[in-house]
């Protein structure tokens, strides 16, 4: 069967609906309210963070402070044992009767390698958690969604949530008073 | 800093706000990407980015006589081995932290004016760490060998020297130079999606949605994002501090009499901080102007940084009047030569330019009028920079030239080579920041957007 065919037989297999909001109170509201519905598969998009709106469509945690604290401790302990092994352990020397585990003299680079295995945690974690870089994704199928990056806010059920139904989410989406709603292709 | 009564301060928050009103999230947006995307490139770009250009093949130029004939051509000698190099090395990495300060110190404090400058004035710590790198690599004599610099599996059998401050340098420069490009780009993510949005041309969408890697600005990326931000920041904060402290190592840790000293590293990290918020000075003041962005750069993030100026300026001052003191008060006669030998020496021109330039002239910055008076600010933040750079000239050469035994002083003159390599790094440094602001969004887009919200209800 090919795309045009499969699409034909099965007109709703869409991604999800998306509503356009001009505000963030108005999409936090909407998202407020689309979670109080029951909807789980959600995402809401901002041209900047809006506070509460993760929390709003569920979306509490995140592993990346601990992650961070991971790479942190691996930069520390790892920064100091390449020191000791290459000062006491394989090329040990006499340098005016010091000990060969000058310790003191190791805090300084302990400490740059555990920020920069931090530093380089925080940021390809931030990239891995949020599954980028992403060449493709069907949000970007609608062609409002080129405002997502300006002025425009965006709220998209997808069509994977149990609850969702293309008429009740289409008629949910537009109780919310949203600029318009629109279908997201695949 | 609180010179003035504080309804006088207040007033002058109401005058200058952060932001102009009046703004948008969608003129915010398209102000800043217009100048990327569709507006003309002005003429005083090609004229910059010429001069600056042409300076960096001086640049190139110098590096390739270096490079063919050896370090023999640059100015050094036995006993003042340390010249130019050293002396452009630290000025370069002193400049680049008020970038860092700018945009991690000023986040975690949650001072909302950082948000207009911290974009450009990141960009300007990369070009400035990129700047100082060269040096050390070019007085190595052999750059080629740079790398043995580095604990690796050597075929010779040998490590790097981890006691010696020099050591801790490669690590700490590289560690930095790494952070703030991934601060940078972390930093841009955001605007490289609006502009792969609001691009019209094909080849620039392209470009822009390959850096932007797909962001879409999902709620729950940005939680993240923020988080990774903060944290980032975090680290980045103590990271500038360190830096400084570890190139005043390399001084403090030796036995030369100027150079072995207790309140080198906090005095180091003040001067760092004096220097770079007059480079960003020197910066902002012309690209606010040409661009038209006195909307977002307002006479508020001038003032703002006149006096972070002149706060660390004072420190600085408190360290030289604390040398001074120390060099008298220690009864050591090494000591009280070398201080002898700056003000009265064969180099006290130097010396007393330099208490010109950093010391003198900033204190008008005492003065509100001065503080927002847009020239005024532009020439003492010339002098600052022009100070600062006396100041390490003092530091290295002054100290090296004479120390314990008059039978080992030497003199030290830089030769054409010296300036050539300085001049053209200064090239180096432009040329990168015009092709910046040509290609990148200068000012923060998101950020300006989230200032919006929260300094007005958006219609």
């Amino acid at each position: 069967m090919t795309l045009a065919e499969t699409q034909k037989s099965q007109p709703l297999a869409i991604y999800g609906l998306m509503a356009e909001f001009d505000g963030p109170e108005a999409l936090l509201e909407a998202a407020r309210g689309a979670f109080a519905e029951g909807y789980r598969r959600m995402d809401a998009y901002s041209p900047f963070p809006v506070d509460g709106l993760a929390e709003a469509i569920g979306f509490h945690k995140t592993w990346l402070p601990l992650l961070v604290l991971i790479g942190g401790i691996i930069g520390c302990a790892g920064g100091f044992y390449l020191q000791y092994w290459a000062s006491v352990i394989d090329y040990p020397m006499n340098i005016g009767g010091r000990p060969l585990n000058s310790w003191p003299m190791f805090i300084p680079i302990t400490f740059e390698l555990t920020i920069l295995v931090a530093g380089l945690t925080a940021v390809l974690g931030l990239l891995a958690l949020n599954g980028l870089p992403m060449p493709y994704h069907p949000v970007f199928n609608v062609e409002r969604f080129q405002f997502a990056t300006r002025n425009r806010f965006f709220l998209c059920i997808e069509s994977a949530d149990p609850k969702f139904d293309h008429e009740a989410t289409r008629r949910f989406l537009e109780s919310c008073r949203p600029q318009g709603v629109y279908e997201v292709e695949p | 800093m609180e010179s003035e009564p504080l309804n006088k301060s207040a007033e002058i928050e109401a005058v200058h706000p952060v932001i102009e009103p009046g703004h948008t999230f969608a003129s915010v947006t398209d102000k800043i990407s217009a100048i990327v995307l569709t507006q003309k490139t002005p003429r005083f770009w090609y004229v910059g980015f010429g001069i600056s250009f042409l300076l960096l093949m001086v640049l190139l130029y110098s590096i390739a006589a270096v490079l063919t004939i050896g370090v023999g051509l640059f100015g050094i000698n036995i006993p003042v081995a340390w010249g130019f190099d050293i002396v452009n090395f630290v000025w370069w990495i002193g400049i680049g932290h008020a970038g860092t300060l700018i945009s991690a110190i000023l986040l975690l404090l949650r001072q909302k004016w950082r948000q207009s400058i911290n974009r450009f004035a990141e960009a300007m710590t990369l070009f400035a760490v990129a700047c100082a790198g060269l040096f050390p690599l070019l007085h190595l004599g052999r750059p080629w060998y740079a790398y043995w610099l580095f604990p690796y599996p050597s075929t010779m059998g040998i490590q790097p020297q981890f006691r010696s401050p020099l050591v801790w340098d490669v690590f700490a420069v590289s560690t930095y130079f790494t952070i703030s490009l991934l601060f940078w780009y972390v930093g841009l993510i955001p605007d490289l999606a609006t502009l792969r949005d609001q691009a019209r041309q094909r080849f620039a969408r392209f470009a822009y949605g390959i850096l932007a890697m797909g962001w879409r600005g999902s709620a729950i990326h940005w939680h993240r994002y923020e988080m990774a931000y903060l944290l980032l920041a975090g680290l980045a904060a103590p990271l500038v501090v360190s830096v400084h402290t570890v190139v005043s190592f390399d001084f403090a840790v030796a036995l030369v009499p100027g150079w072995h000293s207790t309140i080198f590293p906090p005095y180091f990290v003040a001067g760092a901080i004096y220097s770079g918020f007059a480079m960003v000075l020197t910066l902002a003041i012309p690209l606010r102007k040409m661009y038209g962005l006195e909307d977002f750069i307002t006479l508020r993030h001038l003032k703002n940084m006149a006096e972070v100026m002149l706060a660390t300026g004072l420190i600085v001052a408190y360290g030289y009047l604390m040398e001074t003191f120390m060099a008298w008060y220690s009864g050591n006669i090494y000591e009280q030569y070398l201080m002898w030998n700056r003000m009265f020496g064969p180099y006290w021109y130097m010396y007393w330019a330099l208490l010109l330039f950093n010391i003198l002239v900033p204190q008008v910055l005492w003065f509100r009028a001065v503080r927002t008076n847009v020239v005024a600010l532009f020439v003492i933040a010339i002098c600052v920079n022009v100070g600062m750079w006396l100041e390490r000239y003092v530091i290295v050469v002054v100290s090296l030239a004479r120390d314990f035994m008059p039978s080992a002083w030497g003199r030290y003159s830089a030769t054409a080579w010296d300036y050539g390599v300085f001049i053209g790094s200064i090239g180096l440094f432009f040329a990168a920041l015009f092709l910046f602001v040509r290609f990148l969004p200068m000012i923060s887009i998101f950020e300006m957007r989230e200032l919006v919200h929260d300094t007005e209800e958006p219609k």
